[in-house]
């Protein structure tokens, strides 16, 4: 054998033998003389995948006869009992735990951490409902989803909610949905899940204030309903698009609209769209305002990226690295704190803070780029919401809104014509 | 007149639903070639476990589903067990004041002089961990927490993960589900 070899092959049993041995056992295992069996660990299962595959088929099941309901039976009992089976099964039994909802970010995730894949339940769980709305509209939000449901079953007494309020406070999904997929994306947080309002009273456990959370929704929901979906549900905002130009939707009339107005206050959600006539006496300044309003769109979405990039540190400041760097630079004193978990931890772990802080740079690279993005995408949203304001849109008959119909059945009833 | 503008908006709808299709197949297509047969569970890995507490206080729920599992092949079966035993403890009896773990869920038992063995009644343990603490410390490092799946709901994220100091937690492939201290010399 040559000499190198040797030498090389000592070192690798040094290597190996110190090793084993750094990790030493300091009390060795002993040798028992009185027949002494050894019981090993449980480790008890998880839910099989298969399982998870029962929901996803389950899931199909219940929007499939949403959707039949809404569109050709036309019985909103049946979508009643559809929320009724949702309620308990994904939101009581399954404790409301995948859901499509959440499913944006693990989508979103897979697309940015090389290190991830996704289930092909949390896939299917997100494209699905998106799919099934394209055909026949939101038929997901009336029976399918359990945040939803729970919401459904409270509305007691809705009241009307101006137009402009609609509108404005329709934004707030989209910015949720934005920071939510930032989030994601970043590997910073779930916020969809974190701050699910529904999920303690699902998992009838959980934080004291995301129990009051939820009770608050469920409670204003009696009067403003629906109030998750309508005005933060990020993926009421995918929904939307879908639904707006889905093939086939509900119809409140099973044939021809009379203009009744019967139907005029039955939906809560202020989801019928009232027939327009006449174009509006100025209707060329319309036109002016409408050319305007598009060309302030870049605008807007360039003043949403400044002000995304204003703000960068401050949303990077939830990514546990950035907070932990900024805490150490700021206060260095807390080095000593005993108290701080974190610190304490981050010490005790032996690596330097320069590394961390390298770390914290590149995070907030990342959202840099990111809330440049958030921004633009955001103006986008203000400048077209705008836009859409001054838009006309002729209309002889009472219809649900497409965007915003939930597909929940409540107008049918109301129809007095028969088929 | 009215005819062309009807076939013009429907012309405009079904461009859009086009679109929309495609843009959901692109990304629906993407993330297929990102799928696993597997699900995802929870992991903490003892070896990066700095035994903060945390478990106990995070999860969302209540008591936690973090428990302590104990890997008997690691054990030394000491009579001063440094997972059982206050550091303080004025003797080695199963008397309550001198036990380490806040629920008394840690049974001490006989097997013959001078060993004991310790086994961990998981209805009782709430992951506080202070068993590990005092096992790492002055033990061989038997007692470990690990996420119980029987009992873990597998949050979309692990509510834990998100603050636990040591990155110990982590997703894994359900087949692979526990990490359990195994025996030293094999090293794993
Ligand atoms: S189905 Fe009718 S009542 Fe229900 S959301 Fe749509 S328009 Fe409103
Ligand atoms: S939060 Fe992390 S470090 Fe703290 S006890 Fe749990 S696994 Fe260990
Ligand atoms: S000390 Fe804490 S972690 Fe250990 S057995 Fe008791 S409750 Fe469980
Ligand atoms: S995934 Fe959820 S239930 Fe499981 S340990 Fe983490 S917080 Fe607890």
């Amino acid at each position: 054998m040559k000499k190198t070899t040797y030498i090389f092959l000592a070192f690798l049993f040094l290597l190996t033998t110190f090793t084993s041995f750094s990790q030493e056992q300091r009390f060795p295992k002993p040798e028992f003389e009185t027949g002494y069996v050894q019981p090993s660990p449980e480790t008890p299962e998880p839910r099989t995948a298969s399982m998870e595959l029962v929901d996803v088929a389950i899931l199909l099941l219940v929007i499939s006869l949403a959707s039949y309901f809404a569109i050709r039976r036309r019985s909103r009992t049946g979508i009643l009992g559809l929320t009724l089976f949702t309620l308990l099964y994904f939101g009581f039994y399954r404790n409301g735990c995948i859901c499509s909802i959440g499913a944006i970010q693990n989508i979103t995730l897979a697309f940015t951490d090389p290190t991830y894949a996704i289930s092909i339940s949390a896939l299917l769980f997100f494209l699905i409902p998106l799919i099934y709305t394209l055909l026949f509209g939101r038929t997901f939000c009336a029976g399918a989803c359990p945040l939803g449901a729970i919401q459904d079953l409270v509305i007691i007494q809705p009241i009307s909610i101006p137009r402009w309020l609609r509108k404005t406070l329709g934004i707030i999904p989209f910015i949720y949905l934005g920071l939510a997929v930032l989030y994601a994306a970043t590997g910073t947080d779930f916020i969809i899940c974190r701050y699910d309002p529904f999920i303690g009273i699902f998992r009838m456990d959980a934080e004291f204030h995301m129990v009051i959370l939820g009770i608050a929704f469920l409670l204003m929901g009696m009067f403003v309903a629906r109030p998750y979906c309508r005005f933060l549900c990020p993926y009421g905002v995918l929904l939307n698009w879908m639904s707006r130009f889905s093939k086939w939707h509900l119809s409140i009339t099973p044939s021809k609209c009379i203009q009744c107005k019967l139907c005029t206050t039955s939906c809560p959600f202020d989801a019928i769209d009232f027939p327009i006539q006449e174009k509006p006496a100025n209707s060329r300044s319309n036109v002016r305002k409408f050319i305007l309003y598009a060309l302030l769109i870049p605008v807007w979405m360039v003043a949403g990226s400044f002000v995304g990039m204003k703000l960068h540190k401050n949303l990077a400041k939830a990514h546990p690295d950035v907070y932990l760097a900024e805490l150490l630079i700021s206060q260095p004193e807390l080095i000593h704190d005993e108290d701080n978990i974190d610190v304490q931890t981050f010490m005790a772990s032996g690596k330097p803070l320069e590394a961390l802080i390298e770390e914290a740079k590149a995070k907030r690279e990342d959202f840099y780029m990111g809330s440049i993005i958030l921004g633009a995408f955001i103006g986008l949203v203000i400048g077209s919401t705008i836009m859409n304001q001054v838009v006309f849109r002729r209309r002889e008959i009472y219809q649900p809104n497409r965007a915003d119909c939930f597909s929940c059945g409540r107008c049918m009833d109301y129809c007095p014509v028969e088929k | 007149m009215e005819k062309k503008a009807e076939n013009r908006r429907e012309f405009i709808q079904k461009s859009a639903r086009l679109s929309l299709v495609l843009a959901l197949g692109g990304v629906g297509g993407f993330a297929l070639t990102k799928t696993t047969k597997d699900e995802w569970v929870w992991q903490i890995d003892p070896f990066k476990c700095t035994q903060c507490g945390r478990c106990e206080s995070d999860c969302v729920l209540a008591p936690s589903a973090v428990k302590c599992i104990h890997a008997y092949d690691l054990c030394g079966y000491c009579d001063l067990c440094g997972g059982y035993f206050k550091p303080d403890a004025n003797e080695l009896s199963t008397a309550g004041e001198n036990q380490l773990c806040p629920t008394a869920a840690i049974e001490r038992k006989f097997i013959e002089e001078p060993y004991f063995e310790y086994i961990i009644n998981e209805d009782l343990c709430i992951g506080c961990a202070k068993c590990v603490e005092g096992c790492t410390s002055f033990g061989n490092g038997s007692f470990h927490l690990q996420i119980m799946h029987n009992i873990c709901l597998n949050c979309n994220e692990c509510s834990i993960a998100r603050v636990c100091p040591s990155d110990a937690i982590s997703r894994v492939k359900s087949n692979e589900a526990y990490k359990v201290k195994g025996d030293f010399t094999t090293n794993t």
